[in-house]
């Protein structure tokens, strides 16, 4: 499904990201593992095309997506969620779910599928003319969340979906990107959170310094508990 | 002190908010364009002037006013579409200089050009003859060209606000003024998106210059002194904020028309004065957003 190959990624004159190579496959959840400033955001950041300088090879099913805008990856069928989860200000809830359909073929049914993700995502039904940023850290998460599936991508990014959120909220937020899963939809994720991530998940790389150091199926890294000391405790 | 007449002052105010209502139009192509593009564009009181003298050519040739009024913003457009994506486009992300410069310099460029083709001196211009003449309300007679400018702002103004506020388009544009990166995360090329927008905010200057020139004279400078009292404007409303630039432009015309009515030698300054009032009490503006108070 997603194919990186010697991806490199520049910020100014640092070099954040070096010669990172993975793969996913279909209806698979893997995880990017490691501590802050590891590279792992940037690693992300550059598949969306979000990080000026990057060179190297993403393929996102069949074709080259790397070198291009932003904005065609959507239409191939790649969301992406960031960290802090960039909830638009002064929109309102149901304007920040219509946001995810403005650029979708699938805006034609915006009626059916607002009501479908409500009804998947019941705190949001609630307060669907409220304005979006009164929303709470772990509601907002949720919108983000729902804006990026609305257009039922192939594949999702999501950069710490669990950062700053209750424990009870973050347990149903798994479970839905399980659920997701079950549907076909292909997840890497990026996590603080090591085992409610590795629980999930099939397999995960460990980045430290940029480059991956380490790879397995989640259920070994789990095991693990000497790698995950050294590369992903805080 | 003699008593002051109650139609003198009416009728001041009533030109006051026609003047108002140039400002707000010169106010909104500025606000629009900075609040989505982040750039001051200092090439707007060209696009007034270009506007007037395409407006004034169009009537020329066609002896229609109202087709003459339709032909500017397209024609604007049409200028504006390659200035976004040829000059401006190349220093998006750079600092903050080089788009002042670049759009200070192509102002120049455009009234020396205007200057080429029509002259140095001003072109006479008037209002067409269905709106020549006066209304009257009771003992008032309000010229009925300043009237339609009024009329035909509201109506602008109220397709802007359908447009930002009920359109799809609309919605791109309110978030990609806050957060640009996840509308084109979701799939919407931006750059397409900016460039639309500097097309409109050209045509709205040139219609604003079109609509002044049977009021206020059409020379190539005519763009000068427009430019400043609508940076004073969109200053004093909030930069970025339609709504904002709307109640300071009329309100601003109003105050410089009673001032130049009761104290002549005021009336150039009195809106430089409101402006440092009002940043001193509220440095992001009336309606602005407080991150653009830096």
């Amino acid at each position: 499904m997603l194919k990186v190959d010697k991806l490199n990624a520049w910020y100014g004159r640092s070099h954040v990201v070096q010669d990172v190579s993975f793969e996913v496959a279909p209806s698979e959840i893997v995880t990017l593992l490691g501590r802050n400033g590891a590279g792992k955001s940037t690693t992300i950041r550059s598949i969306m095309g979000l990080v000026a300088k990057r060179t190297g090879s993403v393929i996102f099913g069949t074709g080259e997506v790397l070198a291009a805008p932003s904005w065609k990856r959507f239409e191939a069928g790649l969301a992406y969620v960031p960290e802090h989860r960039s909830i638009v200000p002064g929109l309102t809830v149901l304007e920040n779910l219509r946001l995810g359909l403005i650029a979708s073929p699938l805006k034609r049914n915006e009626h059916a599928i607002i009501d479908e993700i409500a009804e998947t995502f019941p705190r949001l039904k609630q307060r669907l003319s409220q304005e979006a940023v009164t929303l709470s850290g772990g509601e907002q998460q949720m919108l983000a969340i729902a804006r990026a599936v609305a257009s039922k991508p192939a594949m999702i990014l999501l950069d710490e979906p669990s950062e700053g959120i209750m424990p009870v909220l973050v347990d149903e937020m798994f479970e839905y990107f399980d659920r997701l899963r079950g549907q076909g939809t292909t997840i890497l994720l990026i996590e603080q959170n090591v085992e409610i991530a590795l629980r999930i998940s099939d397999r995960a790389y460990i980045l430290d310094q940029g480059a991956i150091v380490h790879q397995g199926s989640a259920r070994d890294l789990l095991a693990d508990r000497e790698i995950q000391e050294r590369y992903c405790s805080v | 002190m003699t008593e002051i007449p109650f139609d003198l002052i009416a009728l001041q105010v009533l030109t006051g908010l026609a003047l108002g209502c140039i400002y707000v139009l010169v106010a909104t192509g500025l606000t629009l364009i900075f609040g989505l593009l982040n750039i001051v564009n200092f090439a707007h009181g060209a696009f007034y002037a270009a506007g007037a003298y395409l407006g004034v050519f169009a009537f020329t040739y066609t002896g229609n006013f109202w087709l003459s009024l339709v032909a500017v913003p397209f024609g604007m457009a049409l200028i504006g579409l390659p200035t976004e994506r040829f000059l401006l486009r190349p220093v998006y992300g750079r600092d903050p200089s080089y788009p002042l410069l670049l759009t200070f310099g192509l102002g120049y460029v455009i009234v020396e050009l205007i200057r080429i083709a029509f002259g140095t001196d001003g072109i006479p211009f008037n209002a067409p003859a269905a709106l020549k003449g006066s209304l009257f309300f009771g003992d008032i007679a309000f010229p009925r060209y300043r009237l339609f400018v009024m009329a035909f702002t509201a109506a602008l103004l109220a397709g802007l606000w359908f447009l930002i506020e009920k359109t799809s388009f609309g919605l791109i544009i309110r978030a990609g003024a806050r957060n640009p990166e996840i509308v084109s995360v979701l799939g919407v090329d931006t750059s397409r998106v900016w460039m639309l927008i500097f097309a409109l905010g050209t045509a709205v200057a040139g219609v604003a210059g079109f609509l002044a020139a049977p009021m206020r004279g059409v020379i190539p400078e005519m763009g000068v002194t427009v430019l400043i009292e609508a940076f004073v404007i969109t200053v004093v409303g909030g930069m970025g904020s339609l709504p904002g630039a709307v109640i300071a432009g009329l309100s601003m015309g109003v105050v410089v028309s009673l001032t130049s009515y009761f104290a002549a030698d005021y009336s150039n300054v009195v809106m430089f004065a409101i402006m440092a009032a009002v940043l001193l009490v509220r440095p992001q503006g009336l309606l602005g957003r407080p991150e653009f108070a830096r």
